[in-house]
């Protein structure tokens, strides 16, 4: 009797019963991946706490180095701020009809570009001022930190670009978003604290 | 149904498949399937096995006869004895007790135990031992390169392992890190899935408390590494920056802070042992119920007992940091929490008696596995509190003390335990039952001269002998004959206990190739994964047999019930 069913592919098996889920698969599996990421960076910040402490006479940034431009990152800080904000506004608009989410998610993933294309621009005049990876610790904390963030940003904004693909082909589902959501959220929530840390 | 027609179905199953996807060898390969991929971790990890085998016997060669020709290798050189050593110890940590116990048991069992067709995310899984299977590939190409391997411990400590002058393994350095931190990123991957799959793919009726300790304990060793990795992940790409581009994170001279790197490390590298030791100790478990035919003493104890463990293991690193000049009232505060750890450590220990008191106690060949492990691992613990005092470290520190003590909590772990695991389950896996005289000279065969070859290390620690040393000869004080008299007895030791491993590999051909059949519940177990097929059938379950669950794991012996067992899934 169960020849004929255990013959299906796996594939082409229809889905087991299973317990109903609080939370969907993709989006379960990001929010864990994302505490695995709090944890990366909570240790790089801890690191260039320790050594900040220990450098000699408060000196920091130290003799010769140029200061990080606080500005300009506010600005950049708060259009990435915006984007998540925006992105909620996405999610909410996606679950009273998926086409009310394009232009907020348009909006969220040009201006998380806007943020990485000026930290870009930012990091060119920094190293034409002098400060690069082995010049200092200082130099080498700043672009190995930001940097880490930069990769998450740029891999996120992917993730956003492939869920705005998706809703253009009628395929997204409101798990799929999330998951990109989740991943987006931490990148934007995990700068700030970046912020305070490195550039203040 | 028969078992014959079983395996019919199955054939007939396979046979159909061959038309979709991939074709043959390929079919391994890329399949998607958790018990294949499972699989593929455990003979990786036998392989890796093998390796770190030899090299251990290639250096206790040597120091039990300094400088002879040792068969199968020849002279070892300093440089190459640095290497075996470092190469020794993370192989067995990260290419054999990481992979078998957590990724091929975890693999195998959970979808199994929990009633699911798959893991949540196959592709990631697949896409998990392809990383993992280039990791392995880098490190051992490692030991070929120019310079030879890494040989700065598989602690790493820098400043020997961040500047080339020092190691004088300029390529073999960034290799070993570059495979170690690859292997992370496999076990990553497979975390995420063995927690998504636990919470979201259990059969109807499967609550909280109804899911095997062993798949519990597989799950909360994988979120103890996911929030334990970061940190080291973050450290190991400074140190690679330090290698490679000539950043100074480590340097003092350049503002830096060698001790960091010592931070990061255990920070990850304490809880790291729990990681290893909670599957264990899930296997144990279960084999003793089953083999004891009696309810697990206190199984939400045994939980929140193992949760405790965990939120313990993150506050306890700095208790190898004794000599590295940490602040002496840092040393107090982790003296203390070190030595509460063994408290829920020694709970675990009392639960596994407790189910075994009273109980109708099978001596099979598992069964002899698991009590190995809970009498080894407890030496291990207990000369554990020697070390995890400040003053007391003081004295032991590098030392062949720490030595035996981390292998007497290691061995019992990876080998002992991962024993117990596939004596117990190879039926399920391979359809066969296993030779039980084999089974049981290959045990004697392996815990016996365990105890021979650690025992006299305890001795040689206490007596002061320390830990990175090639040649004794150049020590007088650590040169006499007493200690090389030790020394000799435990090289020998291992001799004997490599030579009874050959009777393993030959138990698993024979009762692969021979063996009896084993029919789909030999041990008489509960959980779901005996009552499938012996191998199960991809997706583990026919479509509409896929079961449900009625009660816990562990009702043996129930009074109402004319046999000793209640599967979970029968409604009554």
């Amino acid at each position: 009797m169960t020849t004929q069913a255990a013959t299906h592919p796996v594939e082409h098996r229809p889905a087991p019963q299973k317990r109903p889920k609080m939370i969907a698969d993709g989006v379960l599996g990001m929010l864990i991946f994302v505490f695995t990421e709090i944890m990366l960076f909570a240790g790089f910040i801890s690191a260039h706490a320790i050594v900040r402490s220990q450098v000699a006479g408060e000196m920091w940034p130290p003799y010769g180095q140029p200061r990080l431009p606080v500005q300009e990152t506010a600005v950049n800080t708060a259009a990435l701020l915006l984007s998540g904000i925006v992105l909620i506004v996405a999610q909410v608009a996606f679950k009273k009809g998926a086409v009310r989410a394009k232009v907020p998610l348009l909006i969220a993933t040009l201006l998380g570009a806007f943020f990485v294309f000026s930290q870009g621009t930012e990091w060119t005049a920094l190293i034409s001022e002098g400060l690069t990876l082995t010049s200092s610790t200082y130099g080498g904390f700043f672009y190995t930190i930001v940097g880490a963030h930069a990769l998450h940003a740029i891999a996120a904004i992917g993730g956003l670009v492939w869920a705005f693909y998706e809703l253009h082909e009628n395929r997204l589902t409101s798990a799929k978003l999330g998951t990109v959501a989740v991943f987006w959220y931490f990148v934007v929530l995990v700068w700030p604290v970046l912020y305070v840390k490195v550039y203040l | 149904m028969s078992d014959t027609a079983g395996a019919a179905t199955q054939g007939e199953h396979h046979a159909h498949e061959d038309h979709h996807g991939p074709q043959g060898l390929l079919k391994y390969i890329w399949s998607t399937d958790h018990k294949m991929i499972g699989m593929q971790y455990m003979f990786t990890g036998m392989f890796m096995a093998v390796i770190g085998g030899f090299m251990a016997y290639v250096f206790r060669m040597q120091l039990a006869f300094p400088g002879m020709n040792v068969p199968g290798f020849g002279q070892v050189s300093p440089g190459e004895y640095n290497a075996l050593v470092t190469n020794h110890g993370t192989i067995m940590i990260f290419w054999v007790a990481m992979p078998v116990l957590i990724a091929a048991f975890g693999n195998f069992l959970i979808p199994l135990m929990i009633g699911a067709d798959d893991m949540v995310f196959p592709r990631i899984n697949r896409l998990s031992f392809q990383i993992f299977f280039l990791s392995a590939v880098i490190l051992l190409a490692s030991l070929f390169v120019q310079g030879g391997g890494f040989g700065g411990a598989w602690t790493a400590y820098p400043p020997l392992s961040a500047v080339a002058e020092y190691n004088q393994t300029n390529l073999g350095s960034s290799m070993w890190l570059i495979a170690v931190a690859l292997e992370f990123v496999a076990f990553l991957l497979g975390g995420i899935n063995f927690i998504t799959t636990l919470m979201n793919s259990r059969a109807p009726g499967m609550k909280a408390y109804d899911i095997p300790l062993v798949a519990w304990m597989i799950v909360i060793a994988s979120i103890l590494f996911m929030l334990s990795v970061g940190p080291l992940i973050a450290g190991a790409v400074m140190l690679l920056f330090d290698q490679t581009l000539g950043t100074g994170f480590y340097d003092p001279a350049r503002g830096g802070d060698p001790i960091l790197w010592q931070h990061l490390f255990w920070f990850f590298g304490h809880p790291e042992v729990y990681v290893v030791l909670l599957p264990a100790i899930g296997v144990t478990i279960e084999i003793i119920a089953t083999f004891a035919r009696k309810k697990v003493f206190g199984y939400k104890l045994m939980l929140y007992t193992t949760v405790a463990t965990g939120v313990l293991s993150f506050f306890v690193w700095a208790h190898h940091q004794f000599i590295a000049g940490i602040d002496p009232r840092m040393a107090n505060i982790f003296t203390i929490t070190t030595l509460l750890i063994s408290v829920p450590i020694a709970e675990l220990c009392f639960v596994i008696i407790a189910t075994l008191y009273g109980g109708s106690i099978r001596l099979t060949t598992p069964m002899l596995w698991a009590l190995a492990f809970m009498a080894e691992f407890l030496i291990g613990g207990v000369t554990g509190i020697f070390l995890g005092a400040s003053g007391a470290d003081i004295f032991f520190h590098d030392t062949y003390f720490v030595l035996a003590h981390f292998h007497y909590t290691f061995f019992p772990i990876a080998i002992i335990g991962t024993f117990a695991a596939f004596t117990y389950w190879f039926p399920k896996m391979f359809g066969k039952m296993m030779n039980d005289t084999l089974g049981k000279i290959h045990f004697w065969g392996t815990v016996i001269p365990f105890n021979f070859i650690f025992i006299p290390l305890f001795i040689l620690g206490l007596g002061g002998q320390h830990r990175r040393i090639y040649n004794y000869q150049h020590f007088p004080e650590l040169a006499g004959a007493d200690m090389y008299v030790l020394r000799q007895i435990a090289t020998i030791a291992l001799l004997v206990m490599l030579a009874f491993q050959l009777v393993f590999f030959f138990n698993c051909i024979k009762s692969w190739m021979s063996g009896e059949k084993a029919g789909r519940n030999p041990w008489k177990s509960n959980t779901l994964e005996w009552t499938t097929e012996s191998p199960p059938p991809h997706g583990n379950w026919p479509v509409d047999e896929m079961p449900n669950v009625y009660r816990g794991p562990y009702e043996y012996a129930h009074p109402d019930r004319e046999e000793d067992y209640w599967p979970q899934n029968e409604p009554n």
